[in-house]
């Protein structure tokens, strides 16, 4: 194969070398290429190797009452950062006593931060936090001796803070995102706060503003070496928006003194435009427990009360309307001209037809309708179901005729979300023919259902609902969707919140209910709301419940003509309407238009405040 | 002295070289401006600063050039054992003097400045070699000549590996190519390239397993084919016995990857009884044909396998994790993430973001945050690929391909074996510096720290490379003043 005497084979050697001089700049440029024009990943992995997006928090919007009160702001916070590294030897009785912290805790929070396990972001070079929620006070003196404790930081950020220590269902609270949130929505990163419930979530892109950012260099050390490109590509935080409830703190304050030691509900509704006055759950809590260090801790108290503070009773509670059902009822038949105003039933301390059942209580009869409100008569509405439901010449069949009936209650906000604006409203509960079809096997007629005439049976609704038909009446025929915020910094209400809906009963048909209600409060189940110089309008209800004593219910609007306020007062398990809910709504309601309590109502108040109603199954 | 070939020097001497030198020297400093560049400082004529230093040392290079190429005609040819001897006299002392500098006893410390012999020895050991493979009568293909000429080789070599400067002492092995030249077999040129590739490739790939395959010995088995495959192509009466081999290895093929469908094949294992059918087939033919080179092939392959299985038994059976582990991690074949693999990641990813035109002098990221580890000395490369992307990067290896390729053609040229020798170890030391630290950093070979001749920063380095170039040049120049 080679001849190695030949020095002419042996420069041809030189080929072979040189050769292999182009083959390797060959091989060099290919990769070159490869890595630089092909593969597009390096790139991107250089940016996020050398460039720290360091976010910048705007600060979040702050929420006022109607009338201005200011409810929920910003506090500066302050965290204690480390960066390891720089940290020195100190003097650790003097850190921990500053801090109030015992020394084992401080060797023990230095452990956590070094473990990877637990704290896989950790480096060594980047400040880690050491402790959160600093008070001020505490910040004051830990700033003071800071020069000696080389290697700790102190980073402002804000927390929530609440001005009043009411309203903890509207206002909801603010958290850290988690991961469903992370997945929904690409704005958040780990660590970021959202609104969890209540106007804090509804309203979150209002009131969380929008990040900014600072595009800085970082060094393989993770130290900052200055702003790329002198801040061309920085984007400044755009601070949140403030919004202005139409709650009335001072009476929502007062809602939630009278509902103490009571499980329920008021609803408070500005007719005219659909603003929410006040909305108290029962048993409510301080919003500002859950903030800070605390928010775990309390958060995981309230989930386990039995009394399930943490439900907010007036948009997520069912409860059965009972009687405060009757003015629908009363409204759909007038549409469908089964009664008019002057139509006579007959009571004989029960329903004759069904003999006696469900039963009443005495008063005159045959009586009309307006009588039949303020009387909270049961037969009345049995014999105008059965008018309906049972009539073939107006309707094919008690499928049709149900239909009919379920459209008019479903136009009137029952049995889906009216649309308030706060999370986690329910629905209710409106059936349909096809669901008494399945249970009665599709034979059934109005005596099948006869408890749906007054407001029992499968129908079940929430207080909001409740309230909004009182407004609906008080409006005489059309409401708008109820809602919590009245106005919006630098934008308008969403259109929803200021149109108006027509139900699909005429106006003229309401005057007759009204003034059934009216009746029902200067003569009838009501007298306990009368007022002497505003013309209450009202109806109680009692609902059977499955949890033991029935619900006590007020419903109603004053005054009879412009009303300014419809409310529904839900109060569980505390029996018939007017021992309860209507002395609260009738407080409520004077309150409301009057300012004050009239000082002859002041022993009524001190009254309800006492009543202590702890239901059964709260009690273990 | 005869200083009437002084004013002739300067038409004598090879232009073309210097201009590339000069080129190489002048982009070289503006990467170590780009490469050392903070950014509160911005005067690159610091001399507290690296590209304010490296600009001395350019200076003192040319003073250097000057003294050289001043130098009498013979001065090398007649000096060269005694440059040898000082050299190896001073790497020794090196060994006992050097204090621990990142874990290298290779810097002799001379009030402010540092040295590193090593740098010279290359030069030193090449003239040694010039001059002693020049002598009347040299013939390389015997075993005294063999061993004297490995000895003159392997002794500045083993001081330095004393120093703990491995890459340096790799560097050692460029003049294998030089000896390949001078009439070396090209067999053991093949066979120590192969040792290395096979031993390399069988530890990088050693844990990657495809179905029933491990990727090592399929790749190096693949290779151990290619190769005998290519030598029985190579020989002239070869032809007619490629068809065969061919076709064989094919059909094999096509029927094992049939197969892997419906069983699980292991693929070296096929290909290794590829190699043994064909290793069977050799003997054959060479006893039939009386041809002893198919034997000689033959015999390569086996002794590849061979090695390759006792690569991969010593390696597996005889050393413990923790050695294994420290040979892969010195070897740059383990992706350890805070040692060498994530030193040659890290390059990868500023050469690779460089694109197609580079972020522009003094722009990139990567380099300019610290990123990429001795970005100004053995990473250099990477401010080049990061700053003046794909375009840049093939002209700086154009340029140096252009360069080498030169010296080989100016060694080829010379009339004296001592000039033709001498060359040859000055082309062949630069190959190997450029092969090994280009292709460490773009991810191609072993992290082994030696730098990129001309443009990583370090006086020793500019100064050891400067005299290897410009005493061939002056020798060249030499060749052309008769």
């Amino acid at each position: 194969m080679e001849n190695f005497d030949s020095k002419y084979t042996l420069s041809n050697r030189f080929y072979v070398i040189a050769g292999a001089v182009v083959l390797v700049i060959l091989l060099f440029i290919v990769r070159l290429f490869y890595l630089q024009i092909i593969d597009s990943d390096y790139k991107a992995w250089a940016d996020s190797n050398a460039f720290l997006k360091k976010t910048l928090y705007p600060s979040r919007g702050a929420i006022y009452d109607r009338k201005g009160k200011l409810l929920v702001y910003n506090q500066p916070a302050y965290d204690v950062m480390l960066i390891m590294r720089e940290v020195q030897p100190f003097d650790t009785l003097d850190f921990c006593s500053t801090l109030n912290i015992t020394k084992e805790q401080l060797i023990q929070r230095f452990e956590n931060i070094k473990n990877r396990k637990l704290n896989p972001n950790y480096s060594s070079y980047t400040p880690q936090v050491f402790m959160n929620h600093l008070t001020t006070a505490e910040h004051g003196v830990l700033q003071e001796k800071l020069y000696k404790f080389p290697g700790f930081y102190i980073q402002n950020r804000t927390v929530r803070e609440y001005g009043f220590p009411n309203a903890a269902h509207v206002l909801g609270n603010v958290g850290e995102v988690n991961r469903k949130d992370l997945e929904e929505e690409p704005y958040y990163s780990i660590g970021d706060y959202s609104g969890r419930a209540g106007v804090e979530r509804s309203y979150e892109k209002i009131l969380r503003g929008e990040k900014g950012v600072e595009i800085l260099l970082r060094d393989v050390h993770g130290r900052i070496k200055g702003k790329y490109e002198n801040g061309k590509y920085d984007r400044p935080p755009v601070s949140g928006r403030n919004i202005k409830l139409a709650i009335d703190q001072e009476l929502q304050a007062y809602g939630e003194k009278l509902m103490a030691n009571k499980l329920g509900g008021i609803v408070m509704i500005e007719p005219e435009t659909g603003e929410i006055l006040c909305m108290v759950s029962s048993p409510t809590f301080d919003p500002s427990i859950l903030v800070g260090k605390e928010r775990g801790k309390n958060h995981m108290l309230l989930e386990k009360d039995t009394r399930k503070p943490l439900l907010d009773r007036s948009i997520m509670a069912y409860y059965p309307p009972g009687s405060t059902f009757k003015p629908a009822q009363a409204l759909v038949f007038l549409q469908e001209g089964i009664i008019t105003p002057q139509t006579l039933y007959t009571c004989n301390h029960g329903y004759p037809y069904l003999h006696g059942k469900p039963a009443c209580h005495s008063h005159a009869s045959p009586l009309n309708l307006i009588a039949a409100l303020a009387t909270s008569c049961n037969s009345y509405f049995c014999w105008g179901l059965h008018d309906m439901l049972d009539n073939r010449r107006r309707y094919q069949s008690v499928q049709e005729a149900f239909e009919v009936w379920k459209n008019h209650i479903i136009s009137m906000g029952y049995g889906y979300r009216l649309g308030v604006d706060l999370p986690s409203e329910r629905r209710g509960y409106i059936p349909n023919s096809k669901v008494y079809d399945t249970m009665h096997n599709k034979r059934w007629n109005s005596s099948s259902i006869i408890s749906t005439a007054i407001g029992q049976g499968e129908i079940v609704t929430t207080p909001l609902q409740i309230c909004n038909l009182a407004a609906t009446i008080a409006n005489r025929g059309y409401f708008i969707t109820p809602h919590v915020v009245k106005e919006i910094e630098d934008t308008t209400l969403e259109a929803k919140y200021t149109e108006k809906r027509n139900t699909t009963i005429e106006s003229r048909y309401y005057y007759p209910v009204a003034d059934g209600m009216r009746r029902a409060v200067t003569e009838g189940t009501c007298r306990a709301a009368n007022l002497p110089d505003i013309s209450v309008c009202g109806k109680t209800g009692t609902a059977q419940n499955p949890h033991g004593k029935d619900h006590s219910i007020f419903m109603g609007f004053a005054p009879y003509e412009n009303s300014k306020v419809a409310i529904a007062v839900f109060v569980e398990n505390a029996g018939f309407g007017a021992t309860v809910a209507v002395p609260i709504g009738k407080l409520m309601i004077e309150k409301y238009l009057k300012g004050e309590v009239a000082e002859e109502n002041r022993y009524l108040e001190e009254q309800v405040i006492n009543t202590v109603i702890e239901p059964n199954y709260v009690l273990r | 002295m005869y200083y009437d070939n002084r004013t002739s020097i300067w038409k004598t001497v090879d232009w073309f070289t210097i201009l590339l030198y000069v080129l190489m020297i002048v982009t070289g400093w503006f990467c170590i401006c780009g490469a050392s560049y903070e950014f509160d400082s911005n005067s690159f004529f610091d001399p507290n600063g690296r590209p304010g230093s490296q600009m001395l040392w350019i200076a003192t290079s040319f003073v250097l050039i000057f003294i050289i190429l001043m130098l009498e005609k013979s001065f090398f040819e007649v000096y060269a054992y005694v440059i040898y001897a000082i050299i190896i006299l001073l790497l020794i002392a090196t060994i006992f003097l050097a204090k621990d500098i990142k874990g290298s006893y290779s810097w002799l410390v001379l009030g402010p400045v540092h040295i590193q012999p090593a740098e010279f020895a290359k030069f030193a050991t090449a003239l040694a070699l010039a001059k002693w493979m020049s002598t009347y009568g040299f013939v390389l293909n015997t075993a005294r000549n063999f061993a004297l000429t490995i000895a003159f080789i392997l002794l500045p070599m083993c001081c330095i590996l004393l120093q703990k400067e491995t890459g340096s002492a790799l560097v050692f092995l460029a003049f294998f190519f030089m000896l390949y030249r001078e009439g070396m077999s090209g067999y053991i040129l093949l066979a120590g390239i192969c040792a290395i590739v096979f031993f390399i490739v069988e530890l990088k790939f050693s844990d990657a397993i495809i179905g029933i395959t491990p990727m090592g010995k399929l790749i190096v088995s693949s290779l151990i084919l290619l190769i005998s495959t290519l030598l029985v192509l190579i020989e002239r009466k070869g032809r007619p016995a490629i068809r065969i081999i061919l076709i064989g290895i094919t059909g094999v093929l096509l029927i094992a990857g049939a197969l892997s469908f419906f069983y699980p094949v292991n693929f070296a294992w096929v290909l290794l009884g590829l190699i043994g059918a064909l290793v069977l087939y050799l003997v054959f033919l060479s006893v039939i044909n009386l041809m002893p080179h198919y034997a000689l092939i033959a015999l390569f392959a086996t002794l590849s396998v061979g090695f390759l299985y006792s690569v991969d038994y010593v390696f597996d059976d005889l050393l413990e994790p923790h050695q294994q582990m420290r040979i892969k991690v010195s070897l740059g074949l383990e992706d350890d993430p805070s040692g060498a693999g994530y030193n040659v990641n890290q390059s990868k990813i500023a050469i690779g973001s460089g694109g197609l035109t580079g972020k522009g002098f003094l722009n990139g990221t990567q380099t300019k945050l610290k990123y990429v580890p001795e970005q100004d000395t053995d990473f250099i490369f990477c401010t080049i690929g990061e700053e003046f992307g794909f375009v840049g990067s093939v002209f700086v290896l154009l340029l140096y391909g252009a360069f080498i390729i030169r010296l080989f053609v100016l060694s080829e040229r010379q009339e004296s074996a001592f000039g033709r020798v001498y060359g040859y170890s000055v082309a062949s030391i630069f190959l190997f510096h450029l092969t090994i630290n280009v292709g460490m950093v773009m991810g191609l070979s072993p992290v082994i720290g030696i730098p990129l001749p001309f443009f990583s920063y370090g006086g020793s380095s500019l100064w050891g490379f400067t005299i290897l170039l410009f005493v061939f040049l002056r020798i060249d120049a030499l060749r052309r003043e008769r």
